[in-house]
């Protein structure tokens, strides 16, 4: 029978498959960061177990590390307690460990690939929902709970069911000034935050193929956004030449081989979806998000949508609560209206590319002066390269604020946080009431969009700047 | 795990569609080592103003609702990140059951790792259950895991479904591992099969 991507893997890691059709899957690696783990090693410990496969579990802490300086440690007493109980927690179970000051630390979803940790086909799990990133590789990747994370450590397995099967083909090819992220962003703004409930999304189409590995990691990080556990890409020479050469990935004639096997995984002529979504590229106009769900996204070029003309009554009154929220009125463009704050960075967006991509519209330019401008790379190896490349000097004298890597702004568990009613053009993947400060409001758009807002002080059609 | 069999509760209306993680417990409250001690700053910013006194008009701060055990919710109630502090804040709380037209994966499967019951009901139906919890005190539900049914308090009948073995993990409070565990043999062979015939499968050595 002609099978998916999906299929593929999920088939290759059934361990058992019981009466019911829960299976016992296994899980090929298993990444494991601080706010997520501490209560799954505490369950190990009252338990007497131990970690079954600490060659296939790799911890790192990003959520709650400081970006500036670190050479202090970590000022503030519960982030230090959770990366401090993580530190004991890996010494006391084995588990491999890259500490807060090695190079290699970074935001979980950027070091796995980056390591080549993550690899195509692979079942790869982490406590965290953005796990769908590692998707990018061909890999089934998903974030599991904290009772998932103790089950994985002890047993390498996880009870699960199958998902359904859900192709979003994105045709055709992405105008100048659009990238991956305008792309995720359509396709949560057509399927809305739900609409992936209960799926695996396979993207596919001509977009997507020529889309290099960073793109392909931004669509798939947010497929936890569209609803989905897990997004992915299947894997191509793009993959295979991206993970060639990486630390954990295989080498020689182990690469040739992996390779001849992850060349079957693709999706076979005919296979069976049980939702299919079409988009088209070319239509496609650099994307803000105007709300605080993450479907509450329009065109640059558009207006704040009318609460009045939405017929459901909860859902109207979900956009007049939002609107409130967000200080904008029905009707105002959405470009022009004025930041404060601009956050480059995240499991979304802190590659190199990414910084590559907003450097290129900082270029010759300022930091619009009512505005802080910050960049957070992913990893130190990111900001390694960026720093080779001269990107740091770019965003330093345009008056960005250069960082260490984490989590950092995306979510307020770290010192970088909003202020009440402060506005932000974010590169990051989740707009909620409060996701970055209590009371600071958010709008979703790429590195590129977010430094023309940087730099105008305002949401800018970066079409305009290059 | 605490067993869930048969609860009759006072149910709190909170008819709010995509109720996000965010929503449910902040991040800024993530930094505990801990699962209990949550249910304080459950809904936190909808539940108190940022000098940290009460919202009168949020539904789990009126006086009929502060004992609520079963919340009814609107579309896709959970979604986000898979802190499981979600459903550890609801339970600290007190709520061991939540009823809506839709949930977000990864919530619904965290909740029955802890002993809450998160029920899927037709969305017309979920609108007739938030008038009956409206009704405060006086309105409690009834939600029969074992017969899987919701009990109105007309005395009419909902039925629901539910997964057969999550049925079995919640009515006997069965912690899954220890389940897995008896698998232990099936997972040696698979990684020994594997480790022959997929030598080229790197480990993670020498960090």
């Amino acid at each position: 029978m002609a099978r998916t991507l999906f299929d593929k893997i999920w088939d290759a890691h059934v361990v058992e498959r019981m009466e019911d059709g829960t299976c016992v899957l296994y899980i090929d690696r298993h990444l494991v960061h601080e706010v997520t783990s501490p209560q799954a090693f505490e369950g190990l410990r009252l338990a007497g177990r131990k970690v079954r496969r600490v060659d296939a579990t790799i911890a790192v802490a990003d959520h709650n590390v400081p970006t500036e300086d670190r050479s202090q440690g970590i000022a503030e007493p519960e982030s230090r307690l959770q990366v401090d109980t993580l530190e004991e927690n890996v010494a006391a179970f084995g588990v491999p460990y890259i500490p807060v000051t090695d190079t290699r630390q970074g935001i979980v979803h950027v070091i796995g690939p980056e390591q080549g940790i993550s690899l195509p086909g692979m079942t790869i799990v982490c406590g965290d929902s953005h796990t769908s990133t590692h998707g990018a590789l061909g890999a089934l990747a998903f974030g599991i709970g904290t009772s998932e994370v103790e089950h994985v450590l002890a047993t390498q397995t996880l009870l699960q069911k199958p998902a359904k099967n859900m192709l979003i083909r994105v045709d055709g090819t992405l105008p100048a000034g659009c990238v991956a992220k305008d792309i995720i962003l359509a396709i949560i703004a057509k399927i809305g935050t739900a609409g992936g409930n209960g799926h695996v999304i396979e993207y596919a189409g001509e977009a997507i193929r020529a889309l290099d590995m960073a793109g392909r990691m931004t669509i798939c990080n947010m497929s936890i956004e569209a609803g989905a556990r897990a997004g992915l890409v299947a894997p191509d020479e793009t993959t295979f030449a991206y993970v060639k050469g990486r630390p954990y990935a295989p080498k020689g004639a182990d690469f040739d081989r992996a390779v001849a096997y992850w060349k079957t995984l693709p999706s076979d002529e005919g296979a069976h979806y049980d939702k299919v979504v079409v988009l088209n590229a070319a239509e496609i106009i650099p994307q803000v998000s105007w709300g605080t769900s993450p479907e509450a996204v329009v065109p640059i070029t558009g207006l704040v949508p009318d609460p009045a003309a939405e017929p459901n009554e909860s859902r109207r009154a979900q956009m007049t609560q939002m609107l409130k929220y967000m200080d904008l009125a029905p009707g105002q463009k959405l470009a022009g209206t004025k930041i404060d704050v601009v956050f480059i960075g995240s499991c979304t967006n802190s590659r190199i590319e990414d910084l590559r991509a907003a450097a290129k519209v900082v270029e010759g330019r300022r930091v619009a002066e009512t505005v802080r401008a910050m960049v957070v790379p992913g990893s130190g190896l990111v900001k390694q390269q960026a720093e080779k490349e001269g990107l740091d000097r770019i965003f330093r004298e345009a008056g960005f604020e250069w960082r260490e890597a984490g989590c950092s702004m995306c979510l307020g568990m770290n010192p970088d946080k909003l202020t009440p009613g402060q506005r932000c053009a974010s590169t990051s993947n989740r707009n909620f009431e409060g996701r970055q400060g209590p009371g600071g409001r958010t709008h979703l758009l790429s590195p590129a969009m977010a430094a023309a807002a940087a730099v105008t002080g305002a949401l800018t059609d970066v079409r305009e700047l290059v | 795990m605490q067993k869930f069999t048969e609860l009759t509760a006072i149910a709190a209306p909170l008819n709010i569609e995509n109720v996000d993680t965010d929503k449910i417990i902040p991040a800024r409250f993530l930094k505990t080592i801990k699962r209990s001690g949550l249910g304080v700053n459950l809904f936190s910013d909808m539940r108190y103003d940022s000098n940290g006194a009460e919202k009168p008009d949020f539904v789990l701060n009126q006086p009929q609702y502060r004992k609520a055990e079963i919340l009814v919710a609107g579309e896709n109630f959970g979604c986000g990140s898979s802190r499981e502090h979600a459903p550890w804040a609801l339970l600290d709380f007190g709520i061991r059951c939540v009823i809506a037209p839709s949930f977000a994966d990864i919530f619904f499967n965290n909740c029955f790792k802890n002993g809450v019951l998160p029920v899927v009901l037709p969305k017309e139906i979920c609108e007739q259950l938030m008038e009956d919890a409206k009704l405060g005190t006086n309105a409690r539900l009834t939600v029969d895991l074992e017969k899987q049914i919701v009990l109105r308090p007309d005395g009419s009948q909902i039925p629901f479904q539910v997964e057969p073995f999550r049925k079995h993990c919640l009515l006997n409070g069965l912690d899954d591992i220890g389940l897995t565990m008896a698998h232990a043999p099936s997972i040696d062979s698979f990684e020994t099969r594997r480790a022959q015939e997929e030598s080229w499968r790197p480990s993670i050595h020498g960090v």
